[in-house]
């Protein structure tokens, strides 16, 4: 006994023991830190990508505008005088900026550099200058400073985008421009104003009058669609599914194909758009209809599952009180199981709907990338949304579109976290614990 | 009058079957409801039924034909109709159409075109008017009729609940009919791109240029449809995204549910969520944008020739999107372990990190090859991430620094726009969703299958 515990005793305090002892206490502490790395590296990657496009997407919220003095002059409007709306319509709005801008810079000659003291102003100021005349015609003749919208590459460079500091021919903007710019700066006649444009306008080509309510407007009749016909389908299968239908193949069948379509490539529902509603049922290009019913395909799956869970969560106690006081199946389960269940059902419906929010690409197949001005006015306009705009914008080549198409995501991610805010809410507030 | 008219019409008449059905049921027993089999709003919604769901199914039904049916009189009306090829007639039917609702026409507009026109618009009052009398007559037929049925004895709540079984049923096979319809469009599209580009060329060719001739004697006009550097590059990225998200996805997995205190676990855990919620444009921007730019300048400075389209860029974005897959899923397998295996390890004196390592992993491991499978299969299938930050061209490397395509990209470029619909060119791109449709539902059956095994296995 007495020999046995000796060497027990060496045995704990040898070097050779503690060495082992450190090194595995050495490994424990290593194995724990990548543990904590992995977890840091992964929310570094989170800040950093809401950091990149918050950071982007904060100057989207002003425009630079510029002030000058615009003459109305009645020979480009209106010569004979007329005071016809038609006529003032077609009248020479572009002459008139351009004729402003000459008076503010008098020193201007030549073609070459009169173009380029033309670029400054967007094209947009001239539809801005006829609207302002259409609104009140007794305009016409007087001469008003007027503060109108400046073109992207002058809002870059306000913003200090575009730096001053490079050759001339790796900037946008020349050195003439930039100076024409700086004396607009020290007489004050050039500041950033809060971007309206953004959220009221539609695409365009010229990043300072693209807007997203084009977009928002097509999101919001697509998810129309999606709800209207995911929603009433969805339950339905998880209520037959859950409380009606019999354990036999058939049911065994239609189990399987949720579960696969719930891990389908969001793709393949475009392709089966594309080959399914437009090529042989003919509806529309570009719809919101269209898109909605590809995206319900695509959220079914996560409605169902949802449904059924919320379904399962019921306890049989209630089944049982409601059809042992004379219900039919179908009012315990209509009357009493679903109400219940309503909750869940709904916070996985919401989450099924951001995700659809936020799907582009079988959106892309069905034709909703196309380039669209107007705003919808109805599920069968050919539309856009906004994730595809935010694509669309990404194509753009523009520095300006950049700042848009952030802010573009930033409305978007605060459409997702309402809505999956709305879920966890109704989540915690109405479910119960049986 | 137009068709959403019609639908709320019936609408209408549906809601009036439902009240008059339930006032005729309490006069049958003069407000007596014991007397009732059924409650009275069964024999209203009885009535209701009737007199909706007919009309409704007709509605649909005529509001998709019509438009085929008219067409289908017209080219029949059309006397030059036999001469002309399928995309003339398809042409001037379109301009038929247009001209009929005065907009604009691609050709000179001649009697004949007027007549067809005016014939065009005829039809489509004639059809539309009849829709609507078939559709009304059924419905107020329904709405008559079912009434008749209404006595004290009629069991109106089972033959409602009947109707709304079958539609409780209706519903339910959607799912069949979705997964059917997406097997049999790619299938279908996909033999007819095999037709004229051979199965095996596809599959095994080594070049990719989906370009077909405009004209006969095009140079360089015969398309290459091989589609293995495509195959090559997507499993580059998806390797990529796999190195990223693997390691990270299964630490945090192992930190999270073996390590951390449970306040920093129900704080972090939603966090990691979030990533996957991210829309995957909003990736696609950031890969794009910010990181490809970042890994050139990088590479630049460090000697290395980088592509501002790399794999790279590409990879590590869609392993950062897919970290919360991998975690959750492993997060839950590593859950599932008994806690008597952990207990055992530590009796025999082992580290926690020695049980992780000797233990818990072992037991976990096929649920967690389960967990990556599903992850593979997502970033197989992933889009908007190398559609913006990937490259176009197909490059048959294994460098990760040069630009490589995708399967998912050729789709979208290939259908993306005004295309004709039965040329080699766009049918290419159903036959690579198929394949990619296969891929990545085998990869899903079998980790399904495998993560169930073992669920069953703790159970």
């Amino acid at each position: 006994m007495t020999d046995i515990a000796h060497v027990q005793r060496l045995h704990f305090t040898s070097p050779g023991t503690k060495a082992r002892l450190r090194r595995r206490r050495a490994a424990e502490a290593r194995f724990r830190a990548y543990g904590i790395v992995a977890i840091v590296v992964s929310i570094a990657f989170l800040v950093i990508l809401f950091g990149t496009i918050f950071s982007n997407a904060y100057t989207a919220l002003e425009q630079t505008h510029l002030r000058l003095k615009v003459t109305f002059d009645a020979s480009r409007i209106d010569p004979q005088n007329t005071g016809d709306l038609e006529v003032i319509r077609t009248g020479d709005f572009g002459g008139i900026v351009k004729a402003a801008l000459r008076e503010r810079f008098p020193e201007v000659t030549g073609r070459r550099d009169k173009r380029r003291l033309y670029a400054i102003v967007s094209p947009g100021a001239v539809f801005d200058i006829q609207e302002s005349v259409i609104a009140d015609p007794t305009l016409i003749g007087t001469s008003q400073a007027l503060w109108v919208i400046a073109s992207d590459d002058v809002d870059m460079l306000m913003k200090g985008f575009i730096p001053r500091d490079v050759p001339e021919s790796d900037r946008r903007l020349n050195d003439k421009q930039i100076a024409w710019v700086d004396t607009l700066i020290a007489d004050n006649h050039i500041e950033k104003r809060f971007n309206t444009r953004f959220f009221t306008a539609g695409d365009s080509r010229e990043p300072e009058l693209a807007g997203i309510w084009g977009a928002v407007v097509g999101t919001f009749f697509t998810m129309v669609v999606t709800v209207a016909l995911a929603f009433p389908i969805g339950v339905a299968t998880a209520v037959y599914m859950q409380e009606f239908a019999p354990k036999n193949r058939w049911t065994d069948l239609i189990e399987v194909n949720i579960n696969n379509l719930a891990a389908v490539p969001s793709i393949v529902f475009g392709l089966l758009g594309l080959a399914v509603f437009l090529n042989v049922a003919h509806l529309p290009r570009s719809a919101p209809v269209v898109g909605g019913m590809v995206l319900a395909l695509m959220t079914l799956p996560t409605i169902i599952i949802a449904g059924r869970a919320a379904l399962g969560a019921v306890p049989p106690s209630i089944r049982e009180a409601a059809l042992g006081i004379g219900a039919s199946r179908m009012q315990a389960t209509f009357h009493h199981v679903l109400p219940l269940a309503m909750p869940g059902i709904l916070s996985g419906t919401i989450i099924g709907m951001a995700r659809a929010l936020g799907e582009t690409a079988p959106l892309l197949m069905i034709g909703m990338v196309a380039f669209i001005v107007d705003i919808p006015k109805g599920p069968f306009d050919p539309a856009t949304v906004l994730p595809v705009q935010v694509f669309l914008w990404a194509d753009s080549p523009e520095r300006a579109f950049v700042e848009r198409l952030s802010a573009a995501i930033v409305v978007l991610l605060m459409f997702l976290v309402l809505m999956n805010g709305a879920a966890v809410y109704l989540r915690k507030k109405f479910e119960r614990r049986w | 009058m137009n068709i959403s008219l019609l639908a709320a019409s019936v609408l209408v008449l549906a809601v009036l079957g439902f009240f008059i059905g339930r006032k005729r049921a309490v006069r049958a027993v003069h407000g007596n409801f014991a007397e009732l089999n059924s409650l009275p709003a069964h024999h209203g919604t009885y009535v209701a039924v009737w007199c909706g769901l007919p009309a409704a199914i007709i509605l649909v039904i005529g509001a998709f034909l019509s438009d085929t049916i008219i067409e289908a009189f017209l080219i029949n009306s059309l006397p030059t109709a036999q001469d002309l090829s399928e995309g003339e007639l398809g042409l001037l039917v379109n301009d038929i159409k247009n001209l009929a609702i005065g907009d604009i026409v691609a050709r000179e507009v001649d009697p004949g075109l007027q007549a067809a026109a005016n014939r065009y618009s005829a039809l489509q009052t004639t059809t539309f008017m009849s829709l609507v009398v078939v559709t009304l007559v059924v419905a107020i037929a329904g709405l008559l009729a079912s009434q008749r049925f209404i006595t004290p004895m009629f069991r109106a709540r089972e033959n409602v609940e009947r109707v709304i079984r079958v539609l409780l049923i209706a519903s339910s096979t959607l799912a069949i009919f979705t997964t059917a319809g997406i097997v049999l469009s790619l299938l279908f599209e996909a033999l007819r791109f095999f037709n004229l580009v051979p199965f095996t060329e596809f599959l095994f060719g080594l070049e990719w240029s989906p370009q077909t001739a405009l004209r006969e004697d095009q140079v360089g006009s015969s398309g290459a449809f091989g589609a293995i550097p495509l195959f090559a590059g997507t499993f580059l990225i998806t390797l990529i995204a796999m190195i990223v998200a693997a390691p990270i996805g299964l630490m945090s997995a192992i930190y999270l549910s073996e390590y951390a205190p449970y306040k920093v676990r129900s704080s972090v855990k939603p966090l990691l969520e979030i990533l996957a919620g991210i829309p995957t444009v909003v990736y696609g921007f950031f890969a794009a944008l910010t990181v490809a730019p970042f890994l050139r300048d990088f590479g630049t400075a460090m000697g290395l020739e980088v592509s501002s389209e790399s794999a790279l860029a590409a990879g590590v974005v869609m392993g950062i999107m897919i970290i919360p897959f991998v975690s959750s899923l492993s997060d839950d397998v590593i859950n599932a372990v008994p806690q008597s295996l952990r207990d055992g390890a530590f009796a025999l004196g082992a580290t926690q990190s020695e049980t992780i390592k000797q233990v818990i992993l072992p037991a976990a491991l096929p649920g967690i090859v389960g967990s990556i499978m599903l992850a593979i299969s997502r970033a197989v299938g992933e889009t908007m991430i190398v559609v913006m930050a990937a490259g176009l061209a197909a490059n048959l490397t294994a460098n990760p620094l040069e630009s490589v395509t995708t399967v998912t990209v050729q789709i979208v470029t290939l259908l993306v726009g005004d295309q004709e619909f039965d040329s080699a060119k766009t049918l290419a791109a159903f036959a690579l969703g198929l394949t990619m449709f296969c891929v990545t539902l085998s990869l899903n059956v079998i980790a399904l299958h495998v993560v169930q095994k073992y669920r069953e296995q703790y159970d």
